[in-house]
């Protein structure tokens, strides 16, 4: 079941992922209205964040494509944000929390190019806005997990971007801080941006999200909340993995089989 | 003395040499080893070091003398190659990286012995000197190869300067980085090179088997005294121009010594010394932090034991022996008598004549104690759902950790509660 959309922020076109040689997501085919919340669920290993990567163009495809705001993504790179899985840097880096939001604003400055006041002020509005400017010069590796959360939003918020990919923001989060998130994001939505995140927890789908895509190695569905989350979606996402889709990738491991010819 | 003053004055144009030599390397090597250090790369650091060898042998035999720019540039070209096979057999076999470092170090360290061996053998006058690149000799440095290292610094913090953000960008999160359209592959390229080119510059003084701990051993000593990148970088040239100078000046001082092993062992003094030292992460440090934190609880302990006596008699102005006080403690100590003197001079206690007495000071803070004992009692058994006999010794210990902020929670979550698990009364905030 996979609604499509009029002038979508994001369009997905039959999108075939290889991961390591191993084929993580088939024919994927999507769109998405601007201004939506959109939850992207699906079990382990489902290629969820491999959709996200692939768009950002972190991960190369082996068939389709990918338009945002109908434009390559090389044209719009200013108007998109990504932010990482928590656990993909060390953050025993010698930066404070400040210093990580100010990387926020490296996009737009180019090379040689300092960061101006203008962009210092925006990073400490950022991290006044997710709760955190008082540990605006902590080192990062002093900061709890959820603190580092809100420092990479901050970071993405610095991008003033409109549209956004997040990989699992409230993963190592505590209630009360994913509350603070959320309430960021729903206001984000608000004011027109699109934010897209990649979400484990089925329980709070239905008050976080107005969008939402079901994903298990093929896109299951794609559409409004109310209209995708339900029961029979849910069971065929997260009922098992295909077994024949499985031992087809395995197999395609195996051989060093180019998954298109090309 | 005399050789101190005739090294440090710089009297001789051949110390000035190099002295102004081995300064120039320390600083591109610090900066650079600084980046790779971040970005985990010190393996292969040490791999591309040993991997220079064969490079200078091959270079030398071709060109037939020991001319500076053809051995770096045959030293540059056998240290990328081995990257790339590092790179190469991580890819396309089942060996994982340290695995093909290994390989790859070892590979090109022996063939390049191989060939030194060989060109030693072969008697031609103008290779004397070239065993140097083993362990390294500062003295060997000409003014020719000065100058071929000060461009090569002079380049190398052009660059880092011109690419300061995108170097630190790439090395914290390079996802983010290619995420922003920061050319990423190309950044790599251009942070391997110089990491080669300032390997390379130190073959000379420093030596191949070493060069490796030049490049990160700085860096790594200045994590331990800075949370600051910036800082980071100018504390690791700073403690690298001070090593390179020390193994300099001790193979001048015995011209038999290599200076590449002086330069490690000042280097690593330094290591260790930050290691016991440094603020924060010094085991030293940390040792005094634990014997204050261990000190402070003791103090509480006392004051806790003299104001739960006043409980029980529900006067807190009498005063106690210490065998009184030991009655309340679960263990005596011989330091109980220090410890009382200690609480004297702050304040909390009147300690005269084997007799103790709390102040009004004292009061409050027993009671403090007291209460975050108590609280945290009542929070582990009303909301962790342990048994009443199980909280005890918990919150023994968590009295001392509960902060101000932590007890105004627990009050608002436990309601402000009057009795602990056990019936005492908990005392109020006054």
């Amino acid at each position: 079941m996979i609604t499509h959309v009029e002038n979508p922020v994001v369009e997905v076109h039959d999108l075939t992922v290889s991961y390591h040689k191993k084929p993580v997501l088939w024919g994927v085919d999507f769109t998405l209205p601007q201004g939506a919340l959109v939850g992207i669920l699906g079990p382990n290993g489902a290629g969820k964040s491999t959709l996200i990567k692939t768009i950002m163009g972190l991960i190369p495809h082996s068939s389709g494509f990918s338009k945002l705001f109908g434009k390559e993504l090389s044209e719009v790179r200013n108007r998109v944000s990504y932010v990482p899985q928590r656990e993909s840097v060390d953050w025993d880096f010698p930066a404070s929390a400040y210093d990580v939001v100010l990387m926020g604003r490296y996009g737009k400055l180019g090379l040689f190019n300092r960061p101006r006041k203008a962009d210092k002020e925006m990073a400490m509005n950022c991290l006044e806005k997710v709760g955190m400017a008082d540990f605006a010069h902590r080192q990062i590796a002093q900061l709890s997990g959820g603190q580092q959360q809100r420092v990479f939003l901050a970071r993405a918020l610095a991008q003033d971007a409109d549209l956004y990919f997040m990989d699992e923001p409230f993963a190592g989060v505590d209630a009360s801080t994913e509350a603070i998130l959320m309430d960021i994001l729903k206001s984000m939505v608000t004011r027109g941006k699109t934010v897209a995140v990649v979400h484990h927890d089925l329980q709070s789908v239905k008050e976080y999200f107005s969008w939402v895509l079901l994903l298990n190695m093929r896109l299951v569905a794609s559409g409004k909340t109310e209209e995708v989350f339900q029961e029979e979606l849910l069971q065929r996402t997260f009922g098992g993995k295909l077994t024949l889709l499985s031992k087809m990738s395995e197999l395609v491991h195996k051989n060093e089989f180019p998954v298109r010819e090309s | 003395m005399e050789t101190i003053v005739r090294f440090f004055s710089l009297q001789d144009p051949n110390v000035r040499y190099v002295v102004l030599g081995m300064l120039l390397l320390s600083v591109s090597t610090a900066v650079i080893g600084t980046f790779s250090l971040l970005r985990k790369k010190a393996l292969a650091g040490d791999a591309v070091s040993h991997a220079v060898l064969p490079g200078v042998c091959l270079s030398f035999l071709i060109s037939g003398q020991k001319e500076i720019w053809s051995l770096m540039a045959g030293a540059f070209v056998s240290g990328l190659l081995s990257l790339w096979c590092v790179q190469y057999i991580s890819k396309h076999s089942k060996l994982k990286e340290d695995a093909s470092i290994g390989i790859v170090l070892s590979v090109f360290f022996g063939l390049g012995v191989v060939l030194l061996t060989f060109i030693q053998h072969q008697g031609n006058a103008s290779q004397s000197g070239l065993d140097a690149f083993l362990f390294g000799k500062a003295a060997v440095l000409m003014p020719s190869d000065v100058w071929v290292m000060s461009i090569v610094a002079v380049v190398m913090l052009f660059m880092v300067y011109a690419f300061y953000k995108e170097f630190t960008l790439f090395s914290f999160d390079p996802g983010f980085a290619q995420s922003i359209g920061l050319p990423v592959q190309r950044l790599e390229y251009i942070l391997t090179a110089l990491m080669v080119m300032s390997i390379v510059m130190g073959i000379q003084t420093v030596g191949v088997v070493l060069m490796s701990a030049m490049l990160i051993t700085p860096a790594a000593i200045a994590r331990f005294w800075t949370n600051q990148l910036f800082r980071m970088l100018i504390l690791s040239v700073v403690f690298s121009m001070i090593a390179s100078v020390a193994g300099a000046y001790i193979s001048f001082l015995a011209p038999n010594m290599p200076t590449g092993p002086w330069i490690v062992v000042v280097l690593s003094g330094m290591a260790l010394l930050s290691f016991l030292v440094a603020p924060q992460r010094g085991i030293v440090w940390k040792w005094w932090q634990a014997r204050i934190l261990k000190r402070k609880t003791a103090e509480e302990n006392v004051l806790k034991a003299m104001y739960q006596l006043g409980e029980k008699e529900n006067s807190f102005q009498e005063t106690y022996t210490l065998e009184d006080i030991f009655s309340r403690r679960a263990y005596a100590t011989v330091y109980t008598s220090r410890i009382l003197q200690r609480l004297h001079h702050q304040g909390y206690v009147i300690w005269e004549q084997g007799e103790a007495q709390l102040t009004a000071e004292g009061i409050r803070k027993g009671s403090l104690i007291t209460r975050r004992h108590r609280l945290w009692e009542t929070y582990l058994t009303q909301v962790v759902n342990i048994a009443p006999d199980h909280v005890h010794d918990d919150a023994e210990s968590m009295e001392h950790l509960i902060t101000e902020e932590l007890e105004k929670k627990l009050l608002e979550q436990l309601k402000d509660p009057s009795l602990d698990p056990h019936q005492s009364e908990i005392p109020p905030i006054n």
